[in-house]
């Protein structure tokens, strides 16, 4: 049987559609107006408030915790004070990526990580004989994200040391009588905050955020928004843009950190710092032996209106995200990378893509073609690499 | 006052509407130093968002976006600048009798709350949207390209007149025969062969009489209603959106993009003449004496300012004079602009305010707008009005303070010429009117309002400058659309006066918040050029 999140009382009066999902094994709306592009335009133009509870989430504790976290997580956790937050990935021993994740460094000594998917195993079995605890505190733990230009009033209305929080910084603090932990953190690419509250108060911060935002165009928003939301953030998703490597059945189906465009993570590389993968990353930077990197794409937009209007079809203009492959080409019609998440970006008016081309490609500027259907055939349509993000409001670290 | 940096530029644009906008950015962009001129102290023209009581924003002339153009979106990158339309996830019409039509976003759900309706009208909501889009999809290109000139010997109008004709050929018949319905013929006949509910038929009638003295049995009335159905909004014809922070919100944007191309904008700075020496265009005097010169004028008001009041009529062709004096404009519309403590209340929905989120549209039945209209026939405005409303504020939050409305107005009819009155005197009488139909939609609805604007045609053509409050610049009648706007052979954004074009809603194709005059414009002018040959 499915799950439900402690907001769930909350989640279902407002769920206007019916339609439900299941994400790791939660029940979750998939958008609860009918309109999930309106859902997504409180993100973009408003205040937008998602659930993100399903998240697997790690609390990481004990005098080791550091040196653990440091040795098993590519980006250097060192690096992320206390009270601060990193978006991380965490590798292999032949340097491919097995999952991201954000960790919050609440204290000197206390973490908390998010991931897709289960790990617990997976980190336990590294501790050693480090004085290292790790709990799993998904159920424990609701979170609510809180995203867009109207966010920061209403957050800040509840606890208004939110005023001057930092992009990827974390605080404790009180919504009403409730503890919860906020970070400036979200998966918008907007400004944005996510409140991680015990379970026990989970009713009660909604609906304290839900009165704040009362007269600021607040919404709950559902999966299909946020997942327009990321594309045009250019935020990774996993089983869509990439696979986990411990599941992956051959290397086709794994990428390494530089292939994902996360090269940046990795700054100190030539440090002394050692952690898993980190000699099969640096002979694939020594070697360039990466396969792929990932860009964004913009479709030219006159080359789509033309390849449509020729066929006699009004050309679409769809905000839902499509995972599925699309391929892309040269010139010469040879094969050069494949798109993995491809949409319609209403704020962008373009269509955009997360896809990957081959390294020699990846310049910003370059022309790629991207295969799609028309009439039931393929058609290939031009389109432009870009760097990602697609979309990055001044605001969101601002 | 701003000034001018320089005291001769390439071109100089009269006027700072969305078209001279449009029009500036594009020339900038091919590289021509240019000055945008504006009279008022703001740029935007009909497209304006203006703070009239603190925190509470109107937009006091138009209020949505679906006409303009997506190519100038691309073109003149408008994206950078902060163009953000926003979706109207439901679009509402009230009916007399407590019934009511809502409609949103799922399409099967539509088509239920027709059938609720009427049974019949279901199907027949798919295939009218199928009709229409298809007429539209057909159609469309027209409103992208320059027109050709019916009257020119020219090689090169001759291949665009066959080509526009092979065109014309090549669509099926029952798209062709439907697109000729549409233009000559009225809503109500074209919209009695789909419909029998009466709210139903009143709430897409509502569309053929958008700032046009016709009525929905009107021959006519059809143009309009195609014209309002062939604007776009994310890839879907006949979609409507807010623009963020409301049409001034836009105007706003396009005026950040023309600047970043290079164009420049005084604002405060009316234009009195266009200097020409022998018939030639030479740059612009201003009312406070300043001269400006300039190889190209290009003129983004309506045609009786650009051929009448800027120039020497006595420099044009007689024909041309005359065909522009008897260019029919005679306004019909009006706003009436409310700040309101919080949302009407449609007793059927009891508290619900979600249907707000689009256009509320006060036409219940054909024979509504029909009465509606009959007034004005006689010299008057209706006691009865069609009301489009529309309260941004529900969906973009920068409209109001939180809790409180915006709603925006636009009132049909509401004859420029009265018969024994005039509008100083009858503008509060309007507002009345306006308020008093509206309680009786959402009673008490009067106990909400914490100000009111109430906006005539006179004040249309005071403020904006479009004459007798023609919200297009020109009628919408077939004689002065296409090959006619805004006379027979001058429908290339030319003039008779070398290095002088027009660029505003009076010429093709015409009004709304589109661009397409101010984009074609510029292209001619750029062409124009290119051929370093004279304008004519
Ligand atoms: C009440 C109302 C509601 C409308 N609603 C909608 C709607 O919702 N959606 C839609 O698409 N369309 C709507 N329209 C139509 C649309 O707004 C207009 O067709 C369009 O904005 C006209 O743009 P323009 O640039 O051609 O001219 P204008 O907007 O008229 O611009 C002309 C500019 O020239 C300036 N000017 C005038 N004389 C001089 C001078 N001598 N020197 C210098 N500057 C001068 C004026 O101040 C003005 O800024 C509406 C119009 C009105 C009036």
């Amino acid at each position: 049987m499915f799950r439900t999140t402690p907001f769930h009382p909350r989640v279902q009066s407002a769920n206007e559609t019916g339609l439900w999902s299941h994400w790791a094994g939660y029940l979750v709306a998939e958008k609860y107006q009918m309109a999930e592009k309106f859902e997504y335009f409180a993100i973009r133009n408003a205040v937008g408030v998602f659930d993100s509870t399903p998240l697997y989430k790690y609390r990481i504790t004990g005098t080791d915790a550091e040196k653990f976290l440091s040795g098993v997580l590519a980006r250097n956790i060192q690096k992320c004070l206390p009270g601060q937050a990193h978006y991380t990935i965490w590798c292999d021993d032949s340097g491919y990526v097995i999952e991201d994740g954000v960790v919050l460094r609440l204290a000197g000594d206390q973490f908390l990580l998010t991931s897709a998917r289960p790990n617990l195993s997976y980190f336990q079995n590294l501790i050693g004989y480090s004085r290292v605890e790790i709990e799993e505190v998904t159920e424990q733990l609701g979170t609510l994200a809180v995203q867009g230009p109207r966010s920061r009033q209403v957050i800040a209305a509840l606890a208004p040391e939110m005023e001057t929080i930092r992009y990827f910084h974390v605080v404790d603090s009180k919504i009403g009588d409730a503890a919860v932990t906020i970070s400036r953190t979200g998966f918008t690419g907007d400004l944005g905050y996510e409140v991680w509250v015990d379970s026990a108060d989970a009713l009660s911060v909604w609906d304290r955020i839900m009165d704040a935002g009362e007269g600021h165009g607040i919404l709950p928003f559902g999966q299909i928004a946020l997942l327009m939301a990321r594309i045009e953030a250019g935020l990774l998703l996993l089983d869509a843009d990439f696979e986990s490597s411990r599941f992956a059945w051959n290397d086709e189906h794994r990428s390494t950190p530089i292939e994902l465009g996360l090269g940046w993570m990795l700054r100190d590389l030539d440090d002394d710092r050692p952690f898993i993968g980190r000699k099969a990353i640096r002979n694939e930077l020594a070697e360039q032996t990466s396969r792929w990197k990932l860009v964004g794409l913009v479709v030219d937009w006159l080359d789509y209106d033309q390849m449509y209007n020729n066929a006699g079809l009004v050309p679409p203009k769809d905000h839902v995200p499509v995972a599925e492959e699309f391929m892309l080409y040269d010139a010469d019609y040879q094969r050069v990378g494949y798109a993995t998440s491809f949409m319609y970006s209403p704020v962008l008016q373009r269509h955009i893509a997360i896809a990957r081309v081959k390294p020699e490609l990846a310049k910003p500027g370059n022309r790629v073609d991207l295969e799609v259907t028309v009439n039931h055939r393929y058609e290939r349509v031009g389109a432009e690499v870009v760097r990602l993000p697609l979309y990055n409001p001044q605001r969101k670290t601002a | 006052m701003s000034q001018p940096s320089q005291r001769k530029y390439d071109a100089i644009v009269v006027g700072g509407g969305h078209n001279g906008l449009v029009n500036g950015a594009y020339l900038a962009k091919a590289g021509l130093s240019t000055l945008i001129v504006e009279r008022r102290h703001l740029v935007g023209g009909a497209a304006i968002t203006e703070e009239l009581k603190p925190g509470f924003w109107f937009t006091t002339f138009s209020y949505a976006l679906s006409l303009l153009r997506p190519d100038i979106i691309h073109e003149l990158e408008l994206t950078k600048h902060g163009f953000m339309p926003l979706l109207m996830p439901s679009s509402f019409a009230p009916g007399e009798d407590g019934d009511y039509l809502l409609l949103g976003q799922d399409h099967d759900l539509n088509v239920k709350e027709v059938s609720r309706l009427s049974k019949k009208d279901a199907d027949a909501y798919d295939q009218y949207e199928h009709d229409i889009s298809r007429v539209c999809q057909a159609m469309k290109p027209l409103l992208d390209n320059v027109p050709p000139n019916l009257f020119s010997k020219d090689p090169e109008e001759l291949v665009a007149m066959a080509a526009l004709a092979q065109q014309m050929r090549d669509l099926e018949p029952r798209v062709l025969h439907n697109a000729v319905r549409l233009l000559t013929g009225s809503a109500a006949d074209f919209l009695d062969d789909y419909f029998e509910s009466e709210l139903l038929k009143g709430y897409l009638a509502s569309s053929s009489i958008i700032g046009t003295k016709v009525g929905p049995r009107s021959q006519g009335s059809g143009l309009v209603l195609l014209y309002h159905n062939i604007g776009e909004h994310d890839g879907v014809f006949g979609s409507w959106a807010f623009h963020k922070g409301g049409n001034g919100g836009f105007t706003q944007v396009l005026a950040r993009a023309a600047q970043a191309f290079g164009a420049e904008i005084i604002l405060e700075s009316p234009v009195t003449t266009v200097m020409t020496v022998n018939g030639k265009a030479t740059g612009v005097a201003l009312e406070d004496g300043t001269e400006i010169a300039a190889d190209v004028v290009v003129s983004a008001l309506d045609p009786r300012r650009t051929f009448l009041q800027l120039v020497d009529p006595r420099e044009l062709p007689s024909d041309l004079v005359e065909n522009i004096e008897r260019f029919r404009f005679q306004g019909t519309s009006a706003k009436v602009n409310f700040a309101l403590d919080g949302l009407p209340r449609f007793p059927t929905l009891g508290d619900r305010g979600d249907q707000y989120r689009g256009f509320t549209n006060i036409g219940p039945s054909m024979d509504y707008l029909e009465r509606a209209y009959d007034e004005a026939k006689y010299g008057w405005y209706s006691s009865r009005p069609y009301i489009d409303c529309a309260i941004q504020s529900t969906i973009d939050p920068d409209m109001a303070p939180p809790g409180k409305h915006v709603m925006s107005c636009f009132i049909q009819y509401a004859s420029y010429h009265l018969r024994e009155s005039d509008w100083d005197s009858e503008r509060q009488n309007l507002g009345d009117t306006v308020q008093r139909t509206l309680d009786g939609f959402f009673p008490g609805f009067s106990d909400l309002v914490l100000h009111r604007e109430v906006v005539t045609p006179l004040d249309i053509e005071r403020v904006v400058g479009l004459t007798e409050g023609n919200i297009f610049a020109g009628e919408f009648l077939a004689p002065q659309m296409f090959f006619f706007r805004p006379a027979p052979g001058w429908n290339q954004y030319r003039t008779p006066i070398d290095g002088y074009y027009q660029c505003g809603s009076g010429t093709h194709p015409g009004g709304c918040v589109m661009g397409a005059p101010g984009k074609l414009a510029s292209q001619q002018i750029l062409k124009d050029r290119a051929n370093g040959a004279s304008a004519i």
